[in-house]
């Protein structure tokens, strides 16, 4: 045990070597590309990674899982009672819902009619609602409430709410408390409660003390990628309020009602929620590029490094959640949770538009006890070309601002301003481009430089729904070619709508999603084709020279 | 013309308006929907005062309890600090209050302290009566104004106002630009992995 923890945590260092440690040498000659080692695929840096070395998705949540869930050595014996007493708490569990919305329809109606009165009574009251939390919150009794996707509850150890997805807090705190006191009973045997698998519905827990962390999912992603989004949660709440300060509120006054500090971050959590099921960035556990030619990458890259200040340890230029470019301090590597974290911040609040923001932000992943100083601002206001200046020094605004400065009419004298603009012109490439009739979309990931590339999401997906749906497909395989007792390298996925595609080697991971008509034969052909055009094309998707300071 | 720079932060409760006196100033818009403030934001307006031409720098504070501590650090150094309530909140007048005695406290001596009771074109729900608000800045010795940022109203004025009582140059010399010393914190944490 002590020596699994000591490993663990030395997986965590950053460390600026490309080569995993271990496993990689069986996996390479399973590998059918042997000449595709890890650091030579399409899409890899030529002078290493800009983030912390992830080999894949277990990294992210691998260790974390470890370190946490208490280990029973009888767990194996114990594991048949453990079931039963799983389904008897999933009855529990069941049966408590349905008395929390065993309320007649018509009453509900009532209750609707009476709010919608309400509602025209007091306009002056609900727009005041606004402007602090953003919408009214839902009525949990309704079952339009019952009928969500996800639920995301996050309670304290005491058992009192801090957030939910939908509805209030104050209106759940008989539910959470019924979570909570889930998690002690088995914790009370020396057993820790993962999920609860019931009428299509999946519960799944995170317990990071001092919180806990519980979603209510009827989607198809496994338990582990629900488990890794209410990490990013967790991530998302220790990013505002770092871990130190976190557990030493709750030494120091256990019942704590923690929503007063994070007044005003549900915003942020729920943009957290809605991206982790759009935007491929999380799943893969990596960035996107805004595709745009190398050389003006590069020089925007140049502009950025000399525009520099002491206090400064990274610089990342993005545009709409896709990477522009990315500066870091030599040595210091940022962890892809941490730049997510970073993405949905900004892609969160519309306070960043006007003038330069700066605020305390914690990445937790790079260090979980102090705060950075972000420099937040967009380079203009009607443009989503958005600068994020991190800097160790809460007193440094006006060096750090003044970096911007420089950095702009860098930019200018250059004359590379005009030609960044013109990129953000065209976001995303189509999948037609790649020349592959019946290729729909592909999302490829570069495991050594952690990034990845994506066309944009078309016909057919044109519909959120739809979009959505593929992106719960690519979740589906990637759990699959993810699963920790059963990892798949090549998956051949054929549904009613599209046939999929998953290749997963110790260099890079593909998923192409291919129109329903096409063959095993062909696709293959295809994934051939595909490799070759990024490999083609990987100056323009990839950030292939990335600078330090 | 000489130009000076004024160093002018916002504090108060959150969701009163800071944020939408500021842009109302600068930019002169109005959005409904504005997200509440992450940290603080800097934005300067240059405006013409008599014979001389006033550059504001103005800190924007977030009125969250979680950015409470970091309020000294925009505080300290400003030749001005506008408290903002909400007229239909009266909690928010209370908070304000909490902010003068901090000023008075830990502020810097010569602060000129401006109360702006934001959203007075909701007069019909108010909850803070205006000539209570008008004796407690007087007593005090506070600028005090009801605004509406929405409607524009009392807003320039308000900046003009503060323009007026800071002191004349000769008291304060012109600053550098690099001017306004954050203070710093031993607790800061410094580069480290893990």
């Amino acid at each position: 045990m002590a020596a699994d923890v000591y490993k663990q945590k030395n997986e965590d260092v950053p460390n600026g070597s490309l080569v995993p440690p271990d496993r990689q040498h069986a996996e390479r000659s399973e590998s059918p590309t042997p000449g595709l080692a890890q650091g030579t695929e399409p899409g890899a840096g030529q002078e290493g990674a800009m983030f912390v070395h992830a080999k894949s998705y277990e990294d992210l949540t691998g260790a974390d899982n470890q370190d946490v869930i208490p280990r029973s050595p009888y767990q194996t014996e114990g594991a048949q009672d453990e079931l039963t007493k799983m389904e008897e708490i999933s009855k529990d569990f069941s049966e408590l819902s349905t008395q929390l919305t065993g309320i007649a329809l018509d009453l509900e109606e009532e209750i609707r009619q009476n709010e919608e009165d309400k509602l025209d009574l007091s306009p002056q009251a609900s727009r005041r609602d606004s402007v602090l939390s953003g919408e009214e919150e839902e009525d949990v009794t309704m079952e339009t409430w019952r009928m969500h996707q996800k639920h995301v509850f996050v309670l304290s150890e005491a058992g009192k709410p801090v957030y939910s997805r939908y509805g209030s807090e104050e209106a759940l705190s008989s539910t959470m408390g019924v979570m909570m006191a889930l998690v002690s009973f088995l914790e009370a045997e020396k057993n820790a409660i993962r999920s609860i698998h019931a009428d299509g519905y999946k519960v799944v827990f995170v317990r990071r003390s001092p919180l806990v962390l519980v979603a209510v999912a009827k989607t198809r992603q496994s338990e582990q990628e629900i488990a890794q989004e209410l990490l990013y949660i967790y991530y998302q709440i220790v990013s505002l309020l770092t871990w130190t300060q976190l557990n030493r509120i709750f030494q120091q006054k256990q019942n704590y009602d923690l929503r007063r500090l994070l007044a005003g971050s549900e915003r942020i959590t729920n943009n957290l929620i809605d991206l982790m099921a759009r935007d491929p960035s999380f799943l893969m556990g990596a960035a996107r590029c805004l595709p745009m030619p190398a050389g003006i990458r590069d020089a925007v890259s140049s502009c950025l490094q000399q525009a520099k200040a002491k206090s400064l340890v990274f610089a990342i230029l993005l545009s709409k959640n896709q990477l522009v470019s990315l500066v870091r301090k030599k040595d210091q590597f940022l962890h892809p949770i941490d730049l997510h974290l970073l993405f949905n911040l900004i892609s969160s609040s519309s306070s960043f538009r006007e003038g330069e923001a700066w605020t305390p932000i914690c990445l937790p992943k790079f260090n979980s006890s102090g705060f950075f100083h972000a420099h937040i601002s967009y380079l203009e206001q009607n443009t989503d070309l958005c600068l994020v200046l991190i800097s160790t020094d809460r007193e440094d605004f006006f060096t750090v601002s003044d970096c911007k400065r420089k950095f702009q009419e860098r930019l200018k004298k250059r004359g590379v301003y005009h030609a960044l603009l013109e990129a953000l012109h065209t976001p995303f490439y189509s999948a037609s481009q790649v020349g592959i009739p019946e290729l729909r979309h592909f999302i490829y990931k570069s495991k050594s430089s952690g990034l990845f590339t994506s066309p944009e999401i078309d016909v057919p997906y044109i519909t959120e729904e739809e979009k959505e749906r593929l992106l719960g497909l690519y979740q589906y395989l990637h759990s699959r070619a993810h699963n920790s007792s059963r990892p798949l390298h090549n998956i051949y996925y054929t549904g009613p709508n599209e046939n999929l595609l998953a290749w997963v080697t110790s260099a890079f991971e593909l998923y192409v999603c291919f129109s329903p008509l096409g063959t095993k034969a062909t696709a293959l052909t295809a994934v051939n084709k595909l490799m070759k055009w990024i490999r083609k094309e990987e100056d323009q998707l990839f950030i292939l020279s990335p600078q330090t300071y | 013309m000489a130009l000076r720079e004024l160093k002018v932060c916002l504090l108060g409760d959150t969701g009163v308006g800071k944020s939408s006196i500021v842009w109302r100033f600068v930019e002169d818009s109005f959005d409904p929907n504005i997200n509440p403030t992450i940290g603080a934001s800097f934005m300067t307006k240059t405006v013409q005062y008599q014979n001389e031409l006033h550059k504001f720098l103005i800190w924007d504070t977030a009125g969250q309890e979680r950015f409470r501590a970091l309020a000294p650090m925009y505080y300290r150094g400003s030749a001005a600090a506008i408290i903002v309530y909400d007229i239909t909140k009266e909690e928010t007048f209370s908070t304000l209050k909490n902010w003068v005695k901090e000023l008075r406290q830990h502020g810097p001596p010569n602060i000129v302290v401006a109360i702006a009771g934001n959203k007075c074109d909701l007069n019909d729900v108010r909850e803070v009566m205006e000539k209570d608000a008008k004796d407690y800045a007087d007593s005090i010795h506070a600028v005090f104004v009801e605004t509406s940022a929405k409607n524009a109203i009392n807003i320039n004025e308000l900046f003009i106002e503060i323009s007026r009582r800071i002191p004349s140059t000769d008291t304060n010399p012109p600053s550098s630009g690099k001017g306004f010393k954050l203070r710093r914190q031993p607790s800061v944490t410094k580069r480290s992995c893990c």
